[in-house]
């Protein structure tokens, strides 16, 4: 194979699962040794383009080859070239590290003296020789994401897949693995790696921008970012709710995006013309992204409009008080304490497994703390579950809907469970259906509807009920940036009629959103802060405007720090 | 073979660590041994009855006392018959036998047919059928017994002595076992066997493993090889219950019995993995493994229920069930001895359906996801 010669090569490529067209005549030349980001939303194709490069799927029309082996004819000798790491890590989670190893390394014909050589690198470079006799499944989210691209290098891949491996992981060791990605490279391994996250996809030599099985782009990044150049701006110092500025802003013919960023807003212009007090700043993926794509929703929120403004004075609406969780000896979540006030919008943000959900769930009466009260307009979810949790709205992890029931269906379910009957009941549906658009969706089941409008349905099942606090669980991972705009807007909103909002979330952007944010780790409440305060804190010389993430990895390595200490 | 035999290990390592495969492979055969053991019984033994005496004469005092003695009743005597109407309809007794006050006057009618009346709980017929006929042998046998003792007429013409080959004291227990080994082996061929391959898809790892230059067939042989050694752990430990704890004859020779198992073992197992091509979650997997495998194993192979007694249609069903050659064939082997011709016969049959199945498995699994 010549030096010029692309490595994976796709032709007019078509994929379809019975009627729907996953990925549309997609044309990509895939040139060796470098590290390919392949970006988009949930639902944008990105695995089933990975699988079909694997060999694993085969396309509905057009051809791949992959070190010029043909997908289809010779998967086999592509299956020789390949490391694959498919979402969850692949790994037997009840065999140990070692065993995993082994298993793996007979599979690729790893054998001898070079199969202990390759043991001894691999786990020397992912820090896992102390754990070799430990089950997969007890180690933690990065360790396992570790372990598992340790079997896919172990035959020196010549091109590895890695489909979302920073998913459920947390930015430390997502950090530690694009440090690997370096070094393979070095070696001359090309990878592709997926994801639903625009900022870890600025960080590849080059971008397959994948939205609902087309490709938008496909190059290096910052030629994308190029088209935003100049346009984008932040405001800062804004009298008056920053959520107000944005939506008014929104709403603006020549602003196409706009996002909060802590106490600042951040701005795409189509013109690049600023106002007075506008800073330009370096443009984004995500910008150029929504840019693509015409620009974000607006800033409008027709549920907001809809709903009626709170009169009452500014008062503690949640309140933890030395909450504690134990599951057998494991501290799922130690004597936390927080309060929030109404019209806030509260965060919980952590790495995977620190305690989040546990908390989150002891707030909305989910969960029996072992220790501590939570109390939710100082109703104690402890002596009045039923009164305290009709105050409440909850929108759960994967928006948990009821996959064969119809969007009607699933309407009228939900306003049943909130008590809400008769003709209180129909305009509570039918003022969602026309406030989300889902006239003509009603009878479609929730399964197969868009990501977005799950999205929304969720939304509009756990709002129905005019709840005054509400309560989000991982709100919008996964989902395109425009939906997550539009679902921002909505949230922005209600606070702004005097919603309270509390949020888990793992996702920086969303995070920037929050009034105050609760960082959670190691079950315990480290810091609580404004998004400014806490970036704040993470000042150093060398970083000395440093982004929300190098903050929540500083603060939790000081902490590590700390206790070692 | 390296990969084969890292596969291998790899399933005894996860095989080792899951408490449900041990649970599938040794402790529901010991339970299902002791169920059908103990608790299961299709012997009437005890049946509760109501003997109503209008009469007292000597004579109907020994015939009462000829029923009360027989260990297939247990009786309740009462005057009247209404006192036994409650009791068989709540279910309590399973029939009532009424001698009338006229009984005594048998000796004077030529044929000798006494006027008892049986009623029965016709709700369950094989109960009912059970006390009919034997509370009319019962009369011939205390018949038989008074004319010795009292030489007082000929002995009837025709005395019948049955005898019960193959299983003397007509123990169910002696067929419910080895019919049980057959319902194991389909519950470790085919439950567990597609369970794990569904578990290995929702897992993700089944992904991996098809990106790894492993052939296809090597991944079916090392599932197949793993489980056929697993399933035949699980019959010795349940033939060693059966024989030692049980004491079930073993008429037949082992080899033959193991052999057998084995051939069934590979048909179940295929069933398995032609289950596992098609359902990649665990759910389905489990549901059709019930309804295509365990459910025919357990209602149409004979095991329980008489495959020359179901109504036209449904008897050609077990024709093509596995189990039902490998059923008969335990039967036979632990009762009756190796009856080449049976036997041959059926181990042919399941090579046939075995084969069938191995070869559709074999061209529906492909190094693929779709």
């Amino acid at each position: 194979m010549s030096e010029t010669q692309p490595l994976v090569q796709i032709d007019n490529l078509t994929k379809q699962f019975k009627n729907q067209i996953v990925l549309d005549h997609l044309n990509i030349s895939i040139p060796k040794g470098k590290f390919v980001a392949l970006a988009g939303p949930d639902g944008a194709g990105k695995t089933t383009l990975i699988r079909l490069i694997a060999g694993l799927l085969l396309p509905t029309e057009g051809k791949i080859t992959v070190a010029e082996f043909d997908t289809v004819k010779n998967p086999q000798a592509i299956h020789q070239k390949i490391g694959y790491m498919p979402q969850r890590f692949g790994l037997y989670e009840d065999l140990t590290v070692m065993q995993n190893l082994t298993l793996y390394a007979d599979l690729q014909n790893v054998v001898g003296t070079d199969r202990e050589e390759t043991f001894k690198k691999l786990l020397a470079m992912m820090n896992l020789a102390p754990f070799v006799n430990r089950l997969a499944g007890d180690l933690s989210g990065g360790m396992k994401q570790k372990l598992g691209l340790a079997c896919t290098l172990l035959h020196k891949p010549t091109l590895l897949l890695l489909d979302e491996p920073s998913v459920g992981v947390d930015p430390i060791s997502r950090r530690e693995l694009w440090g690997f990605m370096g070094e393979l490279i070095g070696e001359g391994i090309t990878v592709i790696w997926s994801t639903a996250y625009l900022n870890e996809a600025e960080k590849g030599d080059m971008v397959i921008l994948l939205n609902e099985g087309k490709m938008l782009y496909a190059g290096p990044p910052l030629e994308l970012t190029k088209r935003v150049e100049g346009k984008v701006f932040l405001v800062k110092d804004i009298e008056g709710s920053r959520r107000t500025k944005l939506a008014e802003l929104l709403n603006r013919e020549n602003i196409e995006d706009g996002t909060i960023q802590g106490s600042e807003l951040r701005l795409v212009t189509r013109d690049g013309i600023p106002e007075e007090g506008w800073i330009p700043t370096t443009p984004r993926f995500e910008d150029a992204f929504i840019d693509i794509l015409g620009g974000g929703p607006g800033g409008r929120s027709a549920l907001a409009e809809k709903t009626p403004a709170k009169t009452e004075e500014k008062s503690i609406i949640i309140e933890a008080k030395g909450l504690t969780k134990k599951f057998g000896s494991f501290t799922a979540a130690d004597n936390i304490t927080f309060s929030v006030q109404s019209g806030e919008v509260f965060g919980l943000l952590g790495p995977n497994g620190a305690g989040k959900s546990t908390t989150f769930k002891m707030l909305c009466g989910l969960l029996r703390p072992t220790e501590g009260t939570a109390f939710v307009h100082s109703l104690s979810l402890d002596k009045a579950p039923g009164k305290a949790r009709a105050e409440i709205g909850y929108m759960a992890q994967r928006f948990s809907l009821y996959g064969g029931l119809s969007v009607q269906q699933n309407l009228d379910f939900f306003s049943g469970v909130y008590n809400l009957t008769g003709a209180k009941k129909k305009q509570a549906v039918d003022e969602m259906i026309q406030i989300f658009d889902f006239t003509p969706f009603l009878d479609v089941s929730a399964q197969n509807l868009p990501l977005g409008f799950k999205q929304r349905l969720a939304l509009a099942c756990a709002v129905m009920h005019r709840p005054p606090v509400l309560f989000l669980d991982e709100p919008t991972s996964g989902v395109d940036p425009i939906t997550r705009r539009e679902f921002w807007n909505h949230i922005n909103g209600l606070v702004e009629k005097g919603c309270t909002i509390m949020v888990t979330t793992h996702f920086m952007d969303e995070a920037e959103y929050c009034d105050r944010i609760g960082l959670v780790y190691q079950s315990k409440l480290i810091h609580i802060g404004t998004p400014d305060e806490l970036k704040e804190l993470a000042k150093t010389e060398k970083n000395p405007f440093p982004t929300l993430e190098d903050a929540f990895i500083t603060l939790i390595e000081r902490y590590d720090g700390h206790e070692k200490d | 073979m390296r990969r084969i035999k890292a596969l291998i290990i790899k399933e005894f390592h996860q095989i080792i660590r899951d408490p449900s495969s041990i649970l599938i492979s040794l402790i529901l055969p010991a339970l299902l041994l002791f169920i059908y053991g103990f608790g299961i019984s299709l012997d009437y033994k005890h049946l509760k009855i109501g003997l109503v005496l209008e009469d007292t004469s000597p004579d109907v005092q020994s015939f009462a006392k000829s029923l009360s003695d027989s260990p297939y009743f247990s009786v309740a005597i009462g005057r009247e018959r209404h006192q036994f109407d409650l009791p068989l309809i709540e279910g309590a007794i399973s029939g009532i036998v009424v001698i009338p006050s006229y009984f005594s006057s048998y000796r004077q009618r030529p044929d000798l047919i006494a006027p008892i009346q049986v009623i029965a709980d016709g709700s369950d017929p094989n109960a009912a059928n059970f006390v009919q006929n034997y509370v009319q042998s019962a009369f011939q046998n205390w018949l038989v017994q008074e004319s010795i003792s009292s030489d007082w007429r000929s002995l009837p013409l025709i005395n019948l002595q049955p005898r019960f080959w193959f299983n003397e004291q007509l123990e169910s227990r002696n067929f419910l076992i080895p019919g049980s080994i057959a319902l194991i082996m389909t519950l470790i061929g085919t439950l567990l066997t597609s369970l794990v391959v569904a578990r290995e898809w929702e897992k993700g790892t089944m992904e991996s493993l098809m990106a790894t230059p492993v052939k296809i067939h090597e991944l079916v042989l090392g599932k197949l090889i793993s489980y056929f050694l697993l399933g035949m752990l699980s019959f010795v430990f349940s033939t060693l219950i059966a024989l030692l704890f049980y004491h079930i004859p073993l008429r037949g020779s082992w080899l033959l019995l193991t052999f057998t198992t084995m051939i069934y073992l590979i048909t179940a197992l295929s069933i398995g993995l032609l289950i596992s091509t098609a359902a990649k979650n665990q759910f389905v997997a489990a549901q059709t493994a019930l309804i295509t495998a365990f459910l025919p194993a357990f209602m149409l192979s004979g095991f329980i229920f008489e495959i020359s007694s179901m109504p036209f249609p449904i008897r050609l069903l077990p024709l093509i069930v596995p189990a039902k050659y490998y059923v008969s064939s335990l039967q036979t082997i632990f009762l009756a001895g190796n009856v080449w011709s049976l036997i041959l016969t059926n181990i042919f049959i399941m090579v046939c359906i075995g084969a069938l199945l191995f070869l559709i498995t074999a061209r529906k699994t492909v190094k693929r996801l779709d």
